[in-house]
């Protein structure tokens, strides 16, 4: 059911930009869709390309696990249109033509800022892409059981055949749609959610039995942990870094890592799940992975309003959240360490962590509001990103030249703040949803969302995952599309003025759109594994970074110069790229300690920003300002 | 070579009107976003507060953050379609005279 939905989906939306290739003859036409899309259509295409696999597999994903600071990345991404409608839609529609480089060159004429701004749009698009690549992977997995690089691959062609066949035109329909049905159905989502309530044995509606993770109380003698339990036998004991203790121990004659939990001076052993690869073969909680040996999806209240079995039944909205910000309600989240074992194998543990509901629904978890000033910088620096960074997203600013006007501009800016803004409300319930009724993966909370729909029923996953696959699909070609005008129409067309017929323009975006779409596909094979909100996040610091300023810059201060423009361009990506490179995230990514990373930042918009906007003022200052 | 518009648009008169409206809005919601994270920063646990129907701080201002979003931004529409319209009608009725004015003298 879930393959034949699934398919059926894909085939209608390549069938779809086939037909739509009619109208992309010309570069107006590939580029702008003609210039001429209705207003309506394009505000929840606006919706489409804007909520990505980021939106609803990440941010789903997050709240699924660290609760309300995932809601945070809604909060965020959503105050960023209201730069873009305040500050940019109509003036921006008024200077440009196909792509951001022709609206922030539009005064100048300068082959610096052609460069400058066609090589960020590049970057920016394919920071954007890796995310929604590897979620395009994670999807594929699961639902069509192919492995996640094939899944990759599978977007990857399909992208490209949707791109290279009608370009702006294409893309701005299936975003449309998708844009649409994805709102309905989390909508329905969202009302079986709190229909089924809350419940300390969720069981996915009789489908599949509560797991009860068991415990043993232990004690701790001179640094070892002891315990006097029948039937339990401590085979091993490892200490991560952060002073976490797991030990490896017989249960009831299974061997499998536990956690040891201390609190208050009392050990607790926590039955926890693992997965260790010896050789070639994967063994998960002990033992070899097979079809019915998988990681349980794990995630459960284990009280609710201090009562520890309980079933609430229907609830309104509010009473949901209500109940889940109680602090006599408990949840029980997952986290996730690594360690070296004595046979010298590396064993990924996911433990049991419970938190009570009054924490869960206020940032901490993830960034620590309370923690260092480098920790709060860090907080301070991603709620910047995220406001300035829509709004300087070459794949967002090229949908206003589809618009017939700028009164057209303002009014699909405004729908897709309803969209958005609706949608993103949903995503509080879908993430808490998910993390109550044991529907997420503890190796990957990207599937979050999904999983919850299969809690539903197969018809409802087969529909979501459709969707969630289509959002992937609506994403990419939209940031292709910015990616391949960057190349063909500002860096050959205008940057190098190679000469070319409008047919011979429209061939150069459709090879640039296929060799961009190959780049993505080894990208996103690269990044598996990383949370796809997180990584959006930092496409937002280098857009906000690189070309905020100069939007912002040209269209409210006179004294700005070409030379201004470009520097403050260039400077913004070198000093996002480099914060990023250098962060404790990507050292983890390399697989060295974190600690070690020389840029105690993880979001580096807070330096980069400031950075890039006092840069094209000292620059424009010190140079003449030349109108074309 | 200076590169056109896609679609051309016509001189706007409302033009700096509906700039100077943006900007204060801008202003305005960017107040609001900055408490929202000066609270989280200087004062976190004021976000556990319960405020309303058994809702905490931090879940009331996130909605009203989206929320007030689209209010300001269906405010910001209606304002600038009235002052549209007002240049408008003047437009229409400035073209209205000088067709008056040259049939008289005709």
């Amino acid at each position: 059911m879930a393959i034949f939905v699934f398919l059926a989906f894909v085939v209608f939306v390549i069938g779809l930009s086939l037909y739509l290739g009619n109208k992309a003859k010309t570069s107006s036409g590939y580029y702008a869709a003609g210039g001429q899309i209705h207003w309506g259509v394009n505000g929840i295409a606006f919706a489409g390309d804007y909520l990505s696999a980021a939106s609803f597999l990440g941010i789903c994903g997050m709240i699924a696990t660290v609760g309300y600071d995932g809601f945070l990345y809604s909060i965020g991404y959503l105050a960023g249109w209201i730069v873009a409608l305040f500050v940019v839609a109509e003036p921006l529609k008024r200077l440009g033509k196909y792509t951001f480089t022709d609206a922030v060159d539009a005064n100048y004429n300068s082959r610096g800022i052609k460069l400058a701004a066609a090589v960020s749009t590049l970057i920016v698009s394919l920071c954007y892409l890796i995310p929604q690549m590897v979620g395009a992977g994670v999807l594929v997995e699961p639902l069509l059981g192919i492995p996640h690089a094939w899944g990759v691959v599978m977007v990857g062609a399909i992208v490209i055949t949707i791109v290279a066949t009608a370009g702006m035109a294409s893309t701005t329909y299936v975003q449309f749609l998708k844009g649409a049905l994805l709102i309905v159905f989390s909508t329905v989502l969202v009302g079986a959610v709190v229909i089924r309530g809350l419940s300390t044995t969720p069981d996915q509606a009789g489908t599949v039995p509560f797991y009860e993770y068991a415990h043993v109380e232990a004690a701790k003698v001179d640094g070892q942990i002891q315990t006097a339990e029948a039937g339990v036998e401590i085979l091993e004991q490892v200490e991560v870094k952060g002073g976490l203790i797991f030990v490896r121990i017989n249960y009831q004659g299974k061997e499998n890592w536990w956690y040891a939990s201390e609190t208050d001076g009392v050990v607790t052993l926590k039955e926890s799940q693992s997965v260790v690869t010896r050789g070639t073969e994967k063994f998960i909680n002990g033992a070899p992975a097979s079809a019915e040996n998988q990681l349980r999806q794990v995630g459960n209240l284990e009280q609710i309003r201090g009562d520890k079995n309980a079933t609430t039944g229907s609830l309104s909205i509010f009473e949901y959240l209500a109940v889940l910000t109680d602090k006599e309600t408990i949840v029980r989240t997952w986290k996730t360490a690594t360690l070296t074992d004595g046979a010298g194998e590396k064993v990924t543990i996911y433990y049991p962590k419970d938190v009570t509901g009054d924490r869960i629904m206020r940032p901490g978890l993830k960034f620590k509001v309370e923690g260092t000033l480098l920790e709060r910088l860090d907080f301070l620096s991603l709620m910047l990103a995220l406001f300035l960074g829509t709004a300087a997203l070459p794949h967002i600013l090229i949908r206003y030249y589809t618009v017939p006007s700028p009164a057209s501009a303002r009014k699909s800016t405004i729908v897709a703040i309803a969209a958005i803004g609706f949608f993103y409300i949903l995503t509080l319930f879908m993430g808490l949803g998910a993390m109550v009724n044991a529907t997420i993966n503890p190796a990957d909370s990207n599937m979050a969302a999904p999983l919850l729909a299969r809690s539903f029923g197969e018809l409802l996953f087969a529909v979501i995952s459709a969707i969630a696959f289509a959002t992937v699909l609506g994403t990419v070609s939209g940031l292709i599309v910015a990616a391949s005008g960057a190349v063909a129409h500002d860096l050959m067309d205008r940057y190098l003025q190679v000469k070319m017929d409008d047919r011979q323009k429209v061939m150069a975006g459709k090879i640039s759109a296929f060799i961009i779409g190959g780049i993505a596909i080894v990208l996103g094979i690269l990044f598996k594994g990383m949370n796809v909100t997180f990584l959006v996040g930092l496409a937002f610091a280098v857009a906000a970074s690189a070309n905020l300023p100069a939007i912002i810059m040209l269209l409210f201060w006179k004294r700005t110069t070409a030379k201004g423009i470009a520097a403050s361009i260039v400077v913004g990506i070198v000093a996002s790229l480099g914060l990023i490179a250098f962060s404790p995230d990507l050292y983890s990514l390399y697989g060295l300690n974190p600690l070690d990373a020389p840029i105690p930042l993880s979001n580096p918009g807070i330096i980069s920003i400031p950075l890039s906007f006092i840069t094209l003022v000292v620059v424009s200052l010190l140079t003449p300002k030349q109108k074309a | 070579m200076l590169h056109e518009p896609a679609t051309s648009a016509a001189k706007d008169p409302a033009g700096p009107y509906k700039m100077r409206l943006g900007i204060w809005m801008f202003v305005f919601y960017s107040l609001f976003y900055a408490s929202f994270v000066a609270i989280n920063l200087l004062s976190p646990l004021t976000m556990a507060a319960i405020v309303f129907a058994g809702l905490n701080l931090a879940t009331v201002y996130g909605f009203a953050l989206i929320v007030v979003a689209l209010i300001e931004a269906l405010v910001y529409d209606a304002m600038c379609r009235k002052k549209e319209a007002e240049f408008a009608r003047a437009e229409k009725q400035k073209s209205g005279k000088s067709v008056k004015s040259k049939k008289g003298k005709a």
